[in-house]
């Protein structure tokens, strides 16, 4: 897909480019900046979010790497919760790594804070144990062109379940679920964003442009 | 599994548990967090509530190690295994200097990283622990980028500028990071050439100079430590360039004053320690907004009381231990 850059996008705004957000309140923010600039989708800028202002600015966000309870109380503190939740829930495209995949869940078993629930999919936390259990592991992701994906995964969840619109991405070889997709929501166990290889990051820059371009189409 | 800081020097197997990616990158996701000093699954409770991105399993914080004084060793193994029942967020637990028997039996034991630590007692006053030996990350202090650069070539996946613990004065976690930086950003200036008597003067591999040189940061994540005992000081810290802070005696020696031995006085010392370590997790996701700095600020108690560095004498510094 090409980037929308007619003038039949987003009339209210002047923007020529896709404003994709990351979550910066904990964890690995930067890594997935840094993966969106090198990911080669033109017509997307990345920026940080941490408050109400820039969450309101973008066309589509990425929830990091992190802990999630740490995350979760942040989004709490700085009331960012129920307007991120409102947000997703009304269309911006979302992905979440590992403990962004955690916030996106409906469901998830040992956390103690309601997440931010907006996809149909349930998640166990630390499903393969500590630290010293973490992993690296070959991927085959579903509609993904090229060799397998090599996906890192760092006291990692696993979804345990996935709704009827959930479509299945990726499995591990024993056949638990680690990436899906439903619409415009794309959560992942593992962390593209700790490897050179950005085609994670190129299908979720190419969602954010979809969506853009969709909803223009709506509006005009 | 490969030992020397890359991925590559094996072929792809369907997974590898243990790679320098998946050490290095647990550090990667603290980064914009604070780890917390605890000794008790108590302490654990109120640092995970609060937003800790880690807790550090102590025997004493290191305030009291100073008090003290003995040997400070690694923490009760029964202790540790406490800690990691009562919380979900990663383990550290202390290991001593040189001691990798220490550092074994916290790795049979699943800690998630182990802090190869100036503030116990070192076991090796010559030796660090060859930490490529291990399946468990390691992170290392330093004082300056050398001192970084020789922990990073034994195995370290994660640095910590040391500061100095348990004093709640900021100064010598200033200093070690501004050299820190200083040394990173004269290396970015200098010619290839220029680079082996830097190598040769700080003794370390020339590879991980030239790293440092085209990534203009340490190749692990950098954390500081030793001496924030406010907001602020956490905050300034992020300003100088740290990716995230930990903070030992600065919570849990904060409001020691409330605690009369009554219950109402513990739970008000309690109460005061968790306000301390709420408002610390917020400067340092906000740590370059004033605004937000200063109502954090609004919330906290009375610092530790603190001792000045400069009041020390050279002997009672931990931060000399294993260069």
């Amino acid at each position: 897909m090409t980037p929308a850059t007619s003038g039949s996008r987003a009339p209210a705004s002047d923007r020529e480019r896709a404003l994709i957000g990351v979550l910066a309140l904990q964890g690995d923010f930067a890594e997935h900046i840094a993966s969106l600039r090198a990911c080669g989708v033109e017509g997307i800028e990345a920026v940080e979010v941490r408050t109400l202002e820039q969450l309101a600015a973008v066309d589509g966000l990425i929830i990091p790497g992190g802990e999630s309870t740490t995350i979760a109380r942040l989004l709490i503190a700085f009331g960012l919760m129920e307007p991120l939740r409102d947000r997703i829930r009304a269309g911006l495209p979302a992905w979440g790594t590992c403990a962004g995949a955690i916030m996106l869940a409906n469901e998830v078993t040992n956390l103690d804070r309601p997440p931010i629930a907006a996809m149909d999919i349930t998640v166990e936390r630390n499903a393969f144990g500590r630290q010293i259990d973490s992993f690296e592991a070959d991927l085959d992701i579903a509609g993904m062109e090229g060799p397998p994906l090599r996906a890192v995964f760092i006291r990692a969840p696993v979804i345990t379940r996935a709704g009827a619109g959930v479509e299945v991405l990726s499995r591990i070889e024993d056949g638990r679920i680690v990436a899906a997709r439903q619409g415009r929501l794309l959560a992942t166990s593992f962390h593209p964003e700790l490897t050179a290889d950005h085609r994670m990051h190129a299908l979720f820059a190419r969602m954010v442009l979809g969506a853009m371009a969709s909803s223009a189409v709506g509006t005009t | 599994m490969t030992s020397n800081g890359s991925t590559n020097g094996t072929s792809s197997h369907a997974s590898d548990t243990a790679t320098w990616t998946v050490k290095a990158g647990l550090a990667q996701m603290l980064k914009g967090g604070v780890i917390m000093d605890v000794v008790t699954p108590e302490h654990a409770e109120i640092a995970q509530e609060a937003g800790a991105c880690a807790v550090m399993a102590l025997e004493r914080v290191p305030s009291d190690i100073r008090a003290a004084g003995g040997v400070a060793r690694m923490s009760h193994v029964r202790m540790i295994k406490e800690i990691q029942a009562t919380v979900s967020i990663p383990v550290m637990a202390k290991a001593r200097i040189g001691h990798f028997v220490e550092a074994q039996i916290l790795e049979a034991i699943g800690v998630d990283y182990v802090d190869e630590s100036e503030v116990l007692t070192p076991a090796d006053d010559v030796h660090h622990i060859d930490k490529h030996n291990f399946k468990v990350p390691f992170v290392c202090g330093c004082r300056n980028l050398g001192e970084a650069l020789r922990r990073i070539s034994e195995g370290a996946a994660m640095i910590r500028t040391k500061g100095e613990a348990g004093t709640g004065d900021i100064v010598e976690a200033v200093r070690h990071m501004r050299s820190l930086w200083s040394d990173i950003r004269r290396i970015q200036g200098m010619r290839d050439d220029e680079l082996y008597v830097v190598a040769k003067d700080m003794q370390v591999p020339i590879d991980l100079v030239r790293q440092v040189r085209t990534l203009g940061k340490l190749p692990v994540t950098n954390f500081s430590a030793g001496g924030v005992a406010s907001p602020a000081d956490a905050a300034l810290m992020m300003q100088l360039g740290a990716e995230g802070v930990f903070v030992g005696s600065g919570i849990f020696k904060s409001g020691a004053e409330l605690d009369d031995g009554t219950a109402s006085g513990h739970k008000k010392m309690l109460d005061s320690q968790r306000a301390m370590a709420t408002a610390i997790v917020k400067a340092v996701t906000h740590f370059n907004d004033p605004q937000i700095l200063a109502e954090v600020s609004m919330e906290i108690p009375d610092s530790m009381r603190g001792q000045s560095v400069s009041s020390m004498a050279p002997s009672e510094l931990l931060a000399g231990r294993g260069n």
